[in-house]
Parts: C-alpha cells; sequence; structure tokens
C-alpha cells in the first residue's frame, strides 16, 4: 500500500510551524501549533482536524515541502473526523466511478493536453495558443476514467485517491505521452506533488497549463496587444500542491499587458472560492463560506479590478456569478490569453 | 372520400383533416409502452365552433373521438384505443387574455407551457404560471386535465388547483363555461357552482376542454435552487415537513437514482427558491439551510450541496437515456409524503428485478399534504423484450401504489382498473351516472375510465 513520505523529525524540530500559524481559517500562535501539530503526528485528535476548512495552503506554507496538508486528512481519515458530512462523502466518491462505459485509447503526438474530468470545457481549447495540441479526455461521457482523484482530499479519503489514481495513471499512459499538459492544476498537482509524496510512479511528465500558456505567449509574442486591464487571480487550491509554478500568473500578466491589482488575497494570502466550505459539516459552514466570499471579492472590488482570472473550473462554478454581480468579468486564464492574441475568446462574456 | 372524412373537410377544411397512414401513424402511439392503435382520422380544428361541430359529427355517427395537446401523457390516455378521431387541439393556440392586477392568463386549449412562459417573460415579467417539467410542447389545458403540477405545486398545489374557469364543449356537443365566467363576468375565480370538476382528471371522457383560466403567481426576480443531500430515506419526511413549515420554498423534491453514480443509494433534495433582493434570499437561505437543516449538517447526517441560481425543473425524461434505445414510462402516483421510503425502497426493488436503472422522485404538493412520486423505468423502443419488462415494471408499481396508501396519477389501462376495483361503490355508481349523463353514446376517449 502507498504510504507518506512525512517526516516527522523533521516537522518535530521546525522552528516556524508555519503550515499552522499562517493558517487564514484558525488563529493558531506557534506554541499551540507545535502541541497540535505533535497531536497530528502522534494520531490524536486535535481541534486543527476538527477545523480545517481543506484548502491546501499549509502544502505551500510548509518551506520543508512535508506535506502537512496531506497527513492533516489522512488523520482526518484515520480517525474517522470527516470535514463534510458523510452522505456529501458519499456522493463525492461516488461521483468518480465510470458509467458510460470504456474510454477510447488513442496514441497522442506530443505535446498532449489532458483534459481531466473537464471535458465539456473543451470549448475553451481553440485558437493558435493551442493548435497542434493532441488532446486526452474529451468525452465528458468518458472522462472520470482521467479524474485525477485529487477531490478527496477535500473529503479526507486519501484511501480512495491510492485505490484509484494507478488505474487513472495507467489509462492515460496508454496514450503514449511522455510529456502531457493539464487543463486543470489539480491534476497536475495529483502527478507533480500527491503521486510522489505517496509513492505512486507517473510515467509520464506532467506540465502544467500555465507554464504552457506562458511558452507558447512567447512564441506569438509579435501578436500580442496589451490588454490593458485590472485583473485579479482567483487562486485555486490545488495551487497550492505546485506553489513554483505560481510565478507564471504575474509572468503571464506582464506578457499581455495587464495589471495584477493590488490587494490583501492574493498569492499566499489568496482565499479560497469557498465551494467546499460550505459543505463542511462544522457549525455555520455555510455562513463562513459565504463571508469568506464577500472579503475575497470586496478585496478585489476594492482594488479596482476589470476582471477576475480562473483556472480552476470548481472556483468559476462557485464565483464567477458573485463577481459578475459586483461588476467583474470573470474568465478563464486562457481565454485572457487568446484575448491578448487578438482572438475572441469562446468563454469571454 | 369517405363521407366521414368530407364532413369534417367542411368543418376544418381540407388540409385540417388526414386520413393519410403516415399522418394517422403519428397519432397512433405515445412515447410509453402502450400498444400502439391507429385512428380512423386525425383532425386539427382551430376554434370552438369547429370542436361542437366535430363533436356533433361524431355523436352522428358513433365515432369515438380523442382529444390531445401535446399528446406527452405516457400512459396511453391519448392514443385511440377504439380508433375514431384524433382530435388535435394544437392549432387552438391563443393567448386570449392576461389579467396583470388579478393574475390570471385566459389561454385556449393548443397554449403551451413554452408558449405561455415566452410570452409571460416578455409581456409580464412579474407573473409566471406553474409550469411542469415536462417538455415545453405540453399543454396547459392537457396538464390541468389529468391534476398535473409544477414550479409552484408546493404552495399552491396540483396545476388544476390553479383553473379559474373553464370552456368546455360535452360530449353531446353543448359549449358550457365553468366559474365567474359562467355568469358573464371576467375569469378571475372559479366559484361558484357549477364546479369544473367534473371535467378535471377524467382524461378526456367527459368533454373536451377548450378555454382555460390559469392563475398566475408572482415572478420574483431572483430564482434559484439549493441542494441537500441524506443517506438514511427516512429522514426524508421530517426535513420536507420541516421546509414546508418555513413557507420559504418554492418547489421542495426529493429524488435518488442508479445513475448517475453520484446518486445511487442518496437522497437529493431540491429546494427552489426566490426573491426580489438579495437580502431577502438571505433570509431565505439562513432559514431553510441553516436554521432549519442545521441539525442534519451537524450530525453529519446531511449535506448542505450548495445554491445555484436559475429555475431547475426535475426531468426524469432523461432517464430515457439510461438505456438504448430512448424509451421511458413511469407511474405517478399522489403519496402521502411519509410513505417516502417505502416508495423508494420498494420501488428500488422492482427496478432492480427487472434489470432496469432505479429512478424514483418526489414532488412535494401544497404544503407537504401529499408527493407526486413517480417511478421511472427506461426501455429500448427497438427491444420488445425490455419493453415487456418495463411494461411489468409499471404494473408491479401501479399496485405497489396503491398498497401503500396512495392512488395513481393519470392511471394507464392496467392502474385504472386497479382504481375501478378499489373505488367507493356509491363513487363508482356516481360516475358511472355522470359519465352516461354527459356521453350518452360513450364516444369521449372510449378504452379509458370505462366506468359504465
Amino acid at each position: 500500500m502507498y504510504e507518506l513520505k512525512f517526516n516527522e523529525n523533521e516537522c518535530l524540530s521546525c522552528v516556524t510551524c508555519d503550515c499552522l500559524t499562517k493558517c487564514q481559517y484558525m488563529d493558531i500562535d506557534k506554541d499551540t501549533a507545535r502541541t497540535e501539530i505533535s497531536k497530528i503526528i502522534n494520531g490524536e485528535d486535535s481541534f486543527v482536524l476538527h477545523n480545517c476548512v481543506t484548502c491546501y495552503a499549509c502544502e505551500e506554507y510548509c518551506e520543508k515541502g512535508n506535506h502537512p496538508f496531506y497527513l492533516i486528512v489522512e488523520r482526518q481519515e484515520e480517525l474517522d473526523i470527516p470535514p463534510l458530512p458523510k452522505p456529501l462523502i458519499r456522493r463525492g466518491i461516488q461521483t468518480g466511478i465510470p458509467f458510460r462505459g470504456e474510454p477510447d485509447i488513442y496514441e497522442a503526438k506530443e505535446p498532449a493536453l489532458c483534459m481531466g474530468v473537464f471535458s465539456d470545457l473543451l470549448y475553451l481549447i481553440q485558437g493558435k495558443l493551442f493548435d497542434g495540441l493532441s488532446l486526452i479526455s474529451m468525452d465528458p461521457r468518458k472522462m472520470f476514467h482521467y479524474f485525477c482523484q485529487l477531490m478527496y482530499l477535500h473529503y479526507a479519503r486519501t484511501s480512495v485517491i491510492k485505490e484509484r489514481l494507478p488505474k487513472i495513471i495507467e489509462t492515460i499512459a496508454k496514450h503514449n505521452a511522455t510529456e502531457i499538459v493539464f487543463f486543470h492544476d489539480e491534476c497536475y498537482g495529483t502527478y507533480a506533488s500527491y503521486a510522489p509524496a505517496v509513492g505512486i510512479e507517473v510515467p509520464f511528465k506532467p506540465v502544467h497549463l500555465f507554464e504552457y500558456l506562458y511558452n507558447r505567449l512567447n512564441e506569438l509574442k509579435d501578436e500580442i496587444k496589451p490588454l490593458n486591464l485590472k485583473v485579479a487571480y482567483q487562486r485555486p487550491c490545488s495551487s497550492r500542491l505546485c506553489s513554483d509554478k505560481h510565478h507564471f500568473v504575474s509572468d503571464i500578466f506582464n506578457l499581455i499587458g495587464v495589471e495584477n491589482v493590488k490587494r490583501e488575497y492574493v498569492d499566499e494570502n489568496g482565499l479560497c472560492c469557498g465551494g467546499t466550505i460550505q459543505g463542511q459539516r462544522r457549525e455555520g459552514s455555510r455562513l463562513r463560506a459565504a463571508d469568506v466570499q464577500q472579503r475575497n471579492i470586496d478585496d478585489m472590488v476594492n482594488a479596482g479590478t476589470e476582471v477576475c482570472v480562473f483556472n480552476c473550473p470548481a472556483c468559476f462554478n462557485t464565483l464567477a456569478a458573485l463577481v459578475n454581480r459586483r461588476g467583474i468579468r470573470p474568465v478563464f486564464m486562457s481565454d485572457l490569453c487568446r484575448l491578448a492574441i487578438g482572438e475572441e475568446p469562446a468563454g469571454w462574456r | 372520400m369517405d363521407h366521414v372524412k368530407e364532413a369534417l373537410a367542411v368543418i376544418v377544411g381540407e388540409e385540417h383533416v388526414s386520413t393519410e397512414p403516415e399522418e394517422l401513424y403519428i397519432y397512433s402511439y405515445d412515447l410509453g409502452t402502450t400498444e400502439p392503435r391507429r385512428p380512423d382520422y386525425a383532425v386539427a380544428p382551430r376554434t370552438t365552433e369547429e370542436v361542437r361541430r366535430i363533436v356533433e359529427l361524431a355523436n352522428q355517427e358513433k365515432i369515438p373521438i380523442v382529444p390531445l395537446g401535446g399528446g406527452l401523457s405516457l400512459a396511453g390516455l391519448a392514443v385511440p384505443l377504439q380508433g375514431g378521431i384524433a382530435l388535435d387541439l394544437k392549432r387552438m393556440d391563443t393567448i386570449i387574455e392576461v389579467s396583470e392586477k388579478a393574475r390570471y392568463a385566459v389561454v385556449e386549449c393548443g397554449v403551451s407551457q413554452g408558449q405561455l412562459t415566452a410570452y409571460l417573460e416578455k409581456n409580464h415579467p412579474n407573473l409566471m404560471h406553474s409550469e411542469p417539467g415536462a417538455p415545453p410542447q405540453a399543454t396547459i389545458a392537457g396538464n390541468v386535465a389529468i391534476h398535473g403540477q409544477g414550479d409552484l405545486a408546493q404552495p399552491y398545489g396540483f396545476n388544476s388547483d390553479m383553473v379559474n374557469g373553464l370552456e368546455v364543449v360535452l360530449p353531446t356537443g353543448e359549449v358550457c363555461k365553468f366559474g365567474s365566467c359562467a355568469v358573464g363576468a371576467n375569469w378571475y375565480t372559479q366559484h361558484p357552482l357549477p364546479d369544473v370538476g367534473l371535467f378535471l382528471g377524467w382524461a378526456g371522457t367527459t368533454g373536451i376542454i377548450t378555454k382555460v383560466s390559469l392563475k398566475l403567481y408572482p415572478r420574483k426576480k431572483i430564482q434559484g435552487v439549493g441542494q441537500f443531500v441524506v443517506e438514511d430515506e427516512e429522514l426524508i419526511p421530517e426535513i420536507i415537513y420541516r421546509i414546508t413549515h418555513t413557507e420559504a420554498a418554492h418547489d421542495v423534491v426529493a429524488f435518488s437514482q442508479a445513475i448517475p453514480p453520484f446518486a445511487s443509494g442518496l437522497h437529493h433534495i431540491t429546494i427552489n427558491l426566490s426573491a426580489d433582493s438579495e437580502k431577502e434570499l438571505d433570509f431565505k437561505m439562513e432559514l431553510i439551510f441553516d436554521d432549519t437543516l442545521g441539525e442534519y449538517i451537524r450530525s453529519g447526517d446531511g449535506g448542505f450541496l450548495g445554491f445555484n441560481r436559475g429555475l431547475q425543473r426535475p426531468q426524469i425524461s432523461k432517464t430515457a437515456d439510461w438505456r438504448k434505445g430512448g424509451g421511458f414510462e413511469y407511474v405517478g402516483a399522489i403519496m402521502p409524503v411519509e410513505t417516502y421510503p417505502q416508495c423508494y425502497r420498494r420501488g428500488r426493488e422492482i427496478s432492480e428485478r427487472h434489470d432496469i436503472p432505479y429512478t424514483v422522485l418526489g414532488r412535494v404538493i401544497g404544503m407537504s399534504h401529499a408527493m407526486m412520486f413517480s417511478w421511472t423505468y427506461a426501455f429500448n423502443r427497438a427491444d420488445l423484450e425490455t419493453i415487456r419488462q418495463a411494461r411489468e415494471a409499471l404494473h408491479e408499481t401501479d399496485d405497489l401504489a396503491l398498497e401503500l396508501g396512495g392512488t395513481i396519477w393519470k392511471p394507464g389501462i392496467y392502474g385504472q382498473k386497479l382504481v375501478l376495483e378499489r373505488i367507493d361503490p356509491n363513487t363508482l355508481k356516481l360516475m358511472k351516472k355522470v359519465k352516461q349523463l354527459l356521453d350518452p353514446n360513450g364516444i369521449m376517449n372510449p378504452g379509458n375510465w370505462e366506468v359504465s
């Protein structure tokens, strides 16, 4: 069975305890953090296990790359402290079951792009940015064969991820692409962070979508016309699993001439979209999510944001209409990039 | 040309009457499992007067008449079981009047749900009607005639409870009005007597509805749907009781289905809310999802799945896709809400026994007075064996609905027989008298509701 590679000694000797002291949803001082992380390591109950909103951010806060978040969710499962009510957990787990036959396996040309479980967003993948890409997981009926499963971190069900992920990797690998761009950075995080952390072998090289877009935009540099828009980026939870790629957000913004507005909830301080928080079992979760969303969007508005840029379709589903009602246009990053090279993006509305 | 066709052509014009096999074929079946039967004539009148003359002709010739709107009942109610005239009413599609202040619409019998919705959105954006989950071409008149229900079922009941008045062509050819319109007043109430109940629920066997006055309701600026999920079906009646107690929801539906897998063994409750302001919406959300359902969330027994703006309707027709071949039919039954757990378990057993992915759904009617329950069975139209399986499952479910203390909604022939076997003998006698009085020649949709 796959086991999380977690260095207890390194964690127990940590001076800063950033994983918990930097948490934006729990107010934890250093001494408390030390006590609680020790309990978690020892498999004991901790209020952290009950109050964690599963935003993934501690994966980024830990400078040692020691996977505190993966540890928290493993302990939640072991100690039966589900962050969500059980019906939602069951529903979520059943969601990932393929039910429309086997996928069509074909030889993918390099470079390849995998839509994962977002095949119905295929309309976003068009124009010069994606010219020549070979696509994997194009059929919404079959997309669950390509579902990275990492969503189950929110459900404290790493057992499900470990059980299903090898089969998903095997399916993707059958397309014989050595480098695969992943449409969703949750997939990228799965193959670049989670799988190695628990010892699951990944036989292809995952490429972050933003890295691909940045490189492609550089190839098309002559066609870029600065957009002169004021934008805010809604950082998704899974971005915390690949913080080394986060710089591509500002790199792309600089390249296409948009202003990344100055605001409080940005980069390391980015706020969760609230999609997961609202369903949590803890008292007042729906209102807590609404409060997080309100603060996040107020912050965008106060900073003069014109466009809210998304990577994650789940964040988009949760926040797009809310930002839109405040006069901010929601758009996927790829669409913003297409706009910069003079194309009319499919999702620009 | 045969003399009946000739007479029909004189009434409606040659282009609106047909005996061509390819056109009669269209009227010979519905989308359910009922055996097809061709009519002898298909006729599409445009006016009440034309309907009246067709009925007179049918009486002279002793020919059956089967009126139909969208023809979507699924249970064979508009299949001409004994041939005769298929009376297609879709050409009678005028929206005659909308009273903004008194909130009602008077429509001809061929006006469809989608037509009225579109008309109101454009011309009366503050008004809405209770649109069912049926395809938009389903007609207003057809729906009230079978006790349909829609978006506003939870606060206001069946669509047939929303009728302010009717114009009906009786089986003997007289044109009658019922409700306030009968005394020359506006069409704003169905009171006082005579009562429209003579024609609602009779599946077109007591007369042909040609005009309907339907109540309209405030359409709020914001509409949306929240979802709540539980594993334990025993919790559903209690949760519905609590939600309806708030009087804050528009439509409350509970469902469970084998496909897609996320819904299998779980019970989703969709709760439609509407509001004129964010403040009103926040209040209703808090009232329902925090104050009322909070304890289920805290105990881990129930989960709030989220809230999305926009109207959502139950669309059981999607289950037609669960098997190859695109066929589906359901048993609809009006059930006490407390029977939901048994309806789910027993219905699921029936489905699994017949190797059909289960789909069960209950929509709350009128403050939890009842639940319109549906058990849906998919089949392959090209595979007689799967049609037979579905038909057996439907019959077992008709039995089940009655066994559990419910009553079958728009039953097919098998279900009608079950109901008539159980019905109070004196009620049956009265029904016979009514039927004999109104339809002495037995020309109206014969084969359905044969009480004589």
